[in-house]
């Protein structure tokens, strides 16, 4: 669980992150998403206990990240967007120096590493130098480290950044498996449809602000204008544009070909039945309806240009 | 045993022993004092014309090999140290050690001594060429362990000052640069303002009065550490100069120990100064 209380970050006269208060639940992903600058990795610095707020404070599980800090590193993993390895030690001593710096006894790195190895799909790699691994290899080594001490909450700022599409998808995969453990996730990224896949919840935060907050859909719907309906008619699609252009809630009405409409409407789930259920009473044979999501990109550029405003 | 391990420090040896690069290292200097030491035995034996090696010759071979191994010190420490912190922040592995349970102690720890691992392995390794001067008498048992003790007291001093600006600045070269002036100033500005302050104080040493700054200057450069543990009669000559008979060794002792612990404890409680609200 993370619990946040009006964190705020200043240098000088710039203002990093402004009076953030966010409440995470246990076994909860939750992703950020902003724009560079937007205090993302400020957020996440400060509840790694790397830097200390102006003023506000978090608890992670409970503890204080001012008051407790090594009790928070205890249960907090943390992987930074920027990060080194010691190339010169092998996967599996990289590990298990974390393991020892974490106060793990060496029969529990024993133990763990395999099985680390094993769910970063790393297991091949075990007496490589860390120097010899690919840039995805090492994210996911990297991801190992972070939960060397079985932490119950994890950070990860921009997991998948600079990776390859299969990379990626292993990555996500890799967060699949954690969230399913129960593990409380925070996580950011600029690829934000990934973030969709992964996400319970998402936050959104423009120059220290969180501006939106909640489930990936009620964002989508919260911030979409005309949604864009592709229907498809067994008869002429000619009579289907006319009824659809009837109505007062449909904006615009497009013939893609002698099958298909596309209608851009703005009336509620409830109103749309309506529509449909007139249009199937007068006799235009809908068999297909698909509701096109606006793309994420698009909502979080929609987002952040209000707050800039 | 768990609680005696460093992990920094284990991982820094397996880090600095694993390649040829530290052997070789050693092997260069361990040749270089070979080429030395048959030297002077050469030189020697053919000066005095008698093709002997008296105890008293051995004597100035012990002198000359803890000059330079003192020298080698000062040479070497800045080097092994002064990266130790900014290193890992400039590879980007500095917080994710920041954020393991290790105290900050316990990582500015384990990284001088891991540093200054290297530096008491080139000293272990000359060991064989002392055995050549007790071969040939002229130096006790007390005085090469002595000797040894106050290169320990300068090694951890040095290192001290290179972890210190290795944590407080943000660039290896920075830290280098300030370690291995403070360095040179050790081993030559102490002489130099020992100097200075024999002819500023003058008046006061052909009175008699105490000198404080002479024997201060004096009793802190590494050299004349070395020849007071050497020389009784140079260091008596010493004493009545700055007015002040306390062994050179103990002020040493003294400066150098509380200065190692003052910078360790900056060092320490600098290495998460993000952390402190302000």
């Amino acid at each position: 669980m993370i619990d946040i209380q009006g964190l705020t970050k200043k240098y000088e006269d710039f203002t990093a992150l402004d009076q953030l208060t966010l409440h995470i639940e246990q076994g909860t992903v939750f992703g950020f998403v902003g724009s560079n600058g937007a205090g993302k990795s400020t957020t996440f610095s400060i509840l790694a206990t790397l830097l200390a707020p102006t003023s506000g404070t978090a608890y992670i599980n409970g503890a204080n990240i001012i008051e407790q800090p090594n009790d928070v590193r205890r249960q907090l993993g943390y992987m930074p967007d920027f990060f080194g390895v010691y190339d010169q030690l092998k996967t599996d001593e990289y590990l298990d120096f974390y393991g020892a710096s974490y106060g793990l006894s060496s029969q529990q790195r024993a133990e763990l590493i395999p099985t680390l190895l094993e769910l970063v799909k790393l297991t091949d790699k075990r007496y490589e130098y860390v120097d010899l691994l690919s840039r995805g290899m090492k994210q996911r080594l990297c991801l190992a480290r972070a939960l060397i001490h079985d932490p119950a909450v994890l950070i990860l700022d921009e997991p998948a950044s600079g990776l390859d599409p299969r990379s990626r998808s292993e990555m996500r995969d890799i967060v699949k498996t954690l969230k399913m453990q129960g593990k409380t996730i925070l996580i950011s990224s600029h690829i934000l449809p990934e973030l969709a896949e992964m996400c319970d919840e998402i936050g959104v935060l423009e120059k220290g602000r969180l501006i939106a907050r909640g489930s990936v859909d009620s964002i989508q719907g919260h911030m979409q204008g005309d949604r864009q309906l592709t229907v498809k008619v067994l008869n002429s699609s000619q009579q289907a544009a006319s009824h659809f252009r009837n109505d007062p809630l449909v904006s615009n009405v497009q013939i893609v070909d002698d099958n298909t409409v596309i209608c851009f409407y703005r009336g509620s789930k409830e109103q749309q039945v309506n529509l449909l259920k007139q249009a199937l009473q007068q006799d235009i044979l809908i068999y297909q309806l698909q509701e096109e999501r606006q793309d994420l990109e698009d909502i979080f550029l929609t987002i952040t240009k209000g707050a800039e405003k | 045993m768990g609680k005696l391990t460093n992990p920094v420090l284990l991982k820094e040896l397996k880090l600095r022993f694993r390649f040829f690069k530290s052997v070789s290292g050693m092997l260069a200097y361990l040749i270089a004092m070979s080429i030395f030491v048959i030297g002077f035995f050469y030189i020697t034996t053919q000066l005095t014309g008698t093709g002997y090696f008296r105890p008293s010759e051995s004597f100035y071979l012990f002198s000359m090999l803890s000059l330079i191994q003192m020298g080698m010190i000062l040479f070497i420490a800045p080097g092994l140290t002064a990266g130790a912190i900014s290193a890992e922040r400039e590879k980007q592995t500095l917080n994710m050690l920041l954020t393991t349970t290790q105290s900050s102690w316990q990582i500015i720890i384990g990284k001088l001594l891991s540093s200054l691992a290297f530096l008491g392995l080139l000293l272990f390794a000359s060991l064989p060429f002392y055995s050549l001067v007790f071969l040939f008498g002229g130096i006790s048992p007390v005085q090469l362990l002595t000797v040894f003790f106050f290169y320990f007291v300068t090694m951890v001093a040095i290192g001290s000052i290179g972890i210190f600006f290795s944590t407080m600045t943000k660039r290896t070269i920075t830290s280098m640069i300030a370690t291995y002036s403070s360095s040179v100033f050790v081993a030559g500005f102490t002489l130099f303002f020992f100097f200075i302050s024999i002819m500023v104080n003058q008046t006061m040493i052909e009175a008699g009065e105490i000198a404080p700054f002479t024997y201060f200057w004096l009793s802190i450069n590494p050299g004349a550490l070395v020849l007071s543990l050497l020389s009784g009669n140079l260091m008596t000559e010493f004493y009545t100069l700055a007015g002040i008979d306390i062994p050179i060794w103990v002020t040493y002792l003294l400066f150098y120990t509380v200065l190692s612990i003052v910078l360790l404890t900056i060092s320490s409680s600098r290495l998460r100064a993000n952390m402190k609200r302000g």
